[in-house]
Parts: structure tokens; C-alpha cells; sequence
């Protein structure tokens, strides 16, 4: 079981989030001028590597808000917890 | 390859086993095959094999980067059905399933295929529902499946908790009298003899570390142990799928996650069945070395490691002692994680790619090891004429593109 750090919570344990995937897919800005082949990139296609990731995590035990992480899928190890809005840069 | 018979038990008998012949050779890879298969598992081996009995492919080579056997192939809890609700998952499964069983005799390989019927449990009124249409899906399709009452369950399995004062109460089930379980290691090593027969080359502790390509069409692989050039490469390495699908700059709707599963220490016949309940999510059946088999569900991370969390294995022991109450004092033996590929719609992708002669076969999920003869069966197809069997036609890449997706995951409830 993980220990996450939820950015204003703390580190908690996994049971009390919810995962959100592969982070920074954005919703597309011109839906409209989206052909087939961009859309399913948008909905499907998913780099999913071997090593650091970085990933969307909710508190939906907690304070409920979504912020992200960078983690190590071969490994699990966390680097670190991020907001949003300033983005994975701030380690 | 010298055949498998009680004669010849009886003749190695009296030269105590000292004649056995190996049941296939370890040859050094050649500069260049047809057909480059990446992926020892079952699906790959079975490949191989189809390639050369089907299609008279001869100059074949299996990379394996461990050793045959070794991935989901020997993690898994040995399931076999067919009783998929859409038509094209349904029919592609009982193909396998077909295969399944003339496949001891086939490979002259003892699978251990064992029939024994799979209880897929309802618990709500919407869970029965979704059962009487998966089960009349499943009858028009020519495959054997039916409704059970709880009394034919608990007739069936005696240990089973099917009171009404249970949180999730059995309310029925469906019954596919033709699914059972095989043995997974035998299935690696039977199609490994088998394809070594035809002379296909097994080559293991040989990792694929990219995908060479000249202007748009495959022309071999770099490896631990050197370059190798193909014709054609068949890529089917389930939770590694999109590792590989990178050396080749393809994009690939596949997370890969952990799954798990267990093993009790072995006990005397007690379950004679398999018996799996999707609401809450867990699935058993007994070994014949007596072990209980039991597999929890995937946890939600993406993760490489083999190795998931604890409250998902808490999960599935939460569920199986809901349903079996019995078993609450059974100790467990090994736990272990496996790394499956997750595909959107729960469905697998056998498919020609944007590079010419390079194939996937990925997307497997929970639930590769019943289809490992239908799956070789259908990519071999796909790799010798270049184009899908119709039986795969449905599982191309390209359904993530156009939208027809084929939607197991809600609709037919199906875990594994």
C-alpha cells in the first residue's frame, strides 16, 4: 500500500484516494476541429511507460481534491506530490 | 521429437529416465528468420506453432527475454470459458475454447484440461438480468450456457453460502458446463515442444531492446544477444505491450496494471468447480494438488513491478469468505502479481499496425490464458496472410479510431 502526500492533507494512506490516470491530457480547447485520429489519441492512447510517471490522484477520502503525482511504475517509489495549477515543476 | 505414450513410460521406466529427450532444443539465434515472434508466453508459443502447422512457415524464432512461461502464462489462476455476451469476443473465445479441447491430443502434451463448469454468481436483480441476456447471447451463438436457482448452486457446491442473510445474497447463477481450468505451465511447455518439433527456434534470456525499420516496413530487431533480422515480427507480450510499442513509435490504448492472485496451502477435495462473482470480486477454484486458486482484482495504478496492494488483496479474501464462510480458517501459501494490459474496452487488439510487417497482439487484461490457443491461432493467421482471420477482423487498432469498440467491460460484467 502506498503512502501518498496529499497536497494539503499529508501523506495518507491509498485506501483514501481514488486514481485518475496518465496527468496533463488536456481536454482539446477546439473540440470541433478534432478529425478522428486526434480523438482517439484525446480518449485512448496513453503512453503508459516502464519507470517515472506522472499521474492524476484524487483525496475522495479526504479533502476531495484532485493534484498529482510523480511515481516510478517499475519501482512505486513517489518522488513527489504537485497542485495542479503550478504544475510537476516544484518538486 | 520422440512421442509421449505409455509405451514410451514404460521403456524410459526400465532405462531409469536416463533416454528422455529434451523437449526442446536451446539453438543460438541465425542472422535472419521469416517470422521474429517477441514473447515466450503462451499466446507467443502458440503463435509459433499455428505459424508452422497452419501455415507452413518454417524459418520462426520465439524471443523470450526470460524463460518460456515465466509471465502472466505462469501467474494466472487457469480459467477457461467462452461465455463472452458480444458476438465477436464470444466468438473468438470459443474458438480458443474449441481448441482447448482436442489440445492434449494435438500436442501429444498433457494440459490438464479439466472441464469442470464455471458459476458465474448473480446478486442483484440487475446482476440476474445481465445474466438471462449474457446466457440467451451466449445460446444463440451456439455456446453452452445456462441459468442456474441457488438450490441447483448449492446442490452443485455444498460449501457454499447461498442463505438470504448474507450481504450480497446469491440470487443465481450462469453455468458454462464446458469452461473449467488447464494447466498453465504445461499449455508453455507443450506449445514450446510442439513448435521446437516443427523447428521453430526457442530462444531465451534474449530481450528485444528496439524495433528496426527502414522507410515505414519492419526489418528485424535489436536484442541482448545481437541483432536479428525478420521479415515479419509478431510483438504479443502482454504488460510490456507498450514498452515495445514505443521502440516502434506507436501509440497503443493499453495501461498496464498489477493483478493478483493466491494460493492456499493444499487441502483434500473440497471444490470441484469454478466459481466467480463479479459484484464482489473474487473468483476460486481448487488445484489438483489441492491448492485454492484464488484471483483478486487489478489494482487501479498503472505499475510494472508484479506486485500490487494489500487492501486489494484483503478485497478478494473479503469475498471469497463472503462466499464460502468455511474457508475463513484455510491458510494462504504464495501470493504473487502479475502485469496485464488494459485495454479501454476490456477486449484484445489483433492487428496489422501503421508499420508495415510488424503485428500486435496486446490487450489481453485479466483474461488471456483461455484464449492462448485461439489467440495464436488468430494472430498466426493475421502475421502469414498479412490481413485478420474474420474472426479477429473485429479486434484491429483501428477500432479506437472509427469507434466500434467492443464493450465487455459494462455489459457483460465479465472480471476473467
Amino acid at each position: 500500500m502506498f503512502l501518498i502526500k496529499c497536497p494539503w492533507c499529508g501523506e495518507r494512506a491509498e485506501t483514501e484516494f481514488s486514481y485518475g490516470g496518465e496527468a496533463g491530457i488536456n481536454r482539446p480547447l477546439d473540440p470541433c476541429a478534432l478529425g478522428d485520429a486526434e480523438w482517439a489519441d484525446y480518449l485512448f492512447m496513453r503512453k503508459n511507460p516502464k519507470g517515472a510517471h506522472k499521474e492524476l490522484w484524487n483525496h475522495s477520502q479526504g479533502c476531495r481534491r484532485w493534484f498529482g503525482v510523480a511515481r516510478d511504475t517499475l519501482s512505486y517509489e513517489i518522488a513527489f506530490s504537485y497542485e495542479l495549477q503550478s504544475g510537476p515543476e516544484e518538486a | 521429437m520422440k512421442k509421449y505414450s505409455a509405451f514410451s513410460l514404460l521403456r524410459n521406466a526400465i532405462s531409469y529416465n536416463r533416454s528422455w529427450q529434451k523437449a526442446w532444443r536451446s539453438p543460438d539465434p541465425k542472422r535472419k528468420y521469416d517470422v521474429i515472434i517477441v514473447g515466450g508466453g503462451g499466446h507467443g508459443l502458440a503463435t509459433a506453432y499455428y505459424l508452422a502447422k497452419e501455415h507452413g512457415v518454417r524459418n520462426i524464432a520465439v524471443l523470450e527475454k526470460g524463460w518460456i512461461g515465466g509471465g502472466n502464462t505462469g501467474r494466472n489462476t487457469t480459467i477457461v470459458r467462452s461465455n463472452y455476451l458480444w458476438t465477436e469476443a464470444a466468438l473468438l473465445y470459443e474458438k480458443s475454447l474449441k481448441l482447448w479441447e482436442g489440445l492434449s491430443q494435438e500436442l501429444n502434451y498433457n494440459v490438464m484440461f479439466s472441464q469442470r463448469g464455471v458459476y458465474n454468481l448473480g446478486h442483484s436483480l440487475q446482476d440476474m438480468r445481465d445474466i438471462e441476456r449474457r446466457v440467451s447471447a451466449n445460446r444463440l451463438n451456439g455456446i453452452d450456457a445456462v441459468v442456474v436457482s441457488p438450490e441447483q448452486i448449492k446442490a452443485a457446491i455444498p460449501l457454499i453460502n447461498t442463505s438470504a442473510n448474507t450481504r450480497y445474497p446469491i440470487l443465481g447463477a450462469s453455468l458454462q458446463a464446458r469452461g473449467g481450468v488447464a494447466r498453465h505451465d504445461a499449455v508453455a511447455w507443450g506449445f514450446a515442444r510442439a513448435a521446437d518439433a516443427y523447428g521453430v527456434d526457442i530462444i531465451q534470456q534474449c530481450e528485444v531492446t528496439g524495433i528496426n525499420r527502414d522507410g515505414g516496413r519492419i526489418t528485424g530487431v535489436e536484442t541482448t544477444r545481437g541483432a536479428i533480422e525478420a521479415d515479419k515480427v509478431g510483438v504479443v507480450v502482454a504488460g510490456n505491450a507498450s514498452v515495445l510499442a514505443s521502440m516502434a513509435e506507436l501509440r497503443l490504448p493499453i495501461e498496464s496494471h498489477p493483478l493478483q492472485a493466491f494460493v492456499s496451502e493444499p487441502m483434500k477435495p473440497v471444490l470441484d468447480t469454478v466459481v466467480m462473482s463479479n459484484a464482489v470480486h473474487g473468483y476460486i477454484s481448487q488445484s489438483d494438488k489441492g491448492e485454492l486458486v484464488i484471483g483478486a482484482g487489478i489494482d487501479a495504478y498503472n505499475g510494472y513491478g508484479q506486485r500490487g496492494s494489500f487492501q486489494t488483496i484483503e478485497h478478494a479474501m473479503a469475498a471469497i469468505i463472503e462466499l464460502f464462510p468455511m474457508f475463513s480458517r484455510v491458510r494462504m501459501l504464495r501470493m504473487w502479481g502479475g502485469i496485464v494490459d488494459v485495454c479501454p474496452d476490456a477486449c484484445p487488439i489483433i492487428s496489422k499496425t501503421p508499420v508495415d510487417g510488424l503485428y500486435f497482439n496486446c490487450g489481453w487484461g485479466t483474461g488471456g490464458f483461455k484464449a492462448t490457443p485461439g489467440s495464436g491461432w488468430a494472430f498466426a493467421h493475421t502475421i502469414a496472410q498479412d490481413r485478420p482471420h474474420e474472426l479477429n477482423a473485429a479486434f484491429d487498432l483501428q477500432r479506437f479510431t472509427s469507434g466500434a469498440l467492443i464493450d465487455e467491460h459494462g455489459a457483460a460484467g465479465v472480471a476473467h
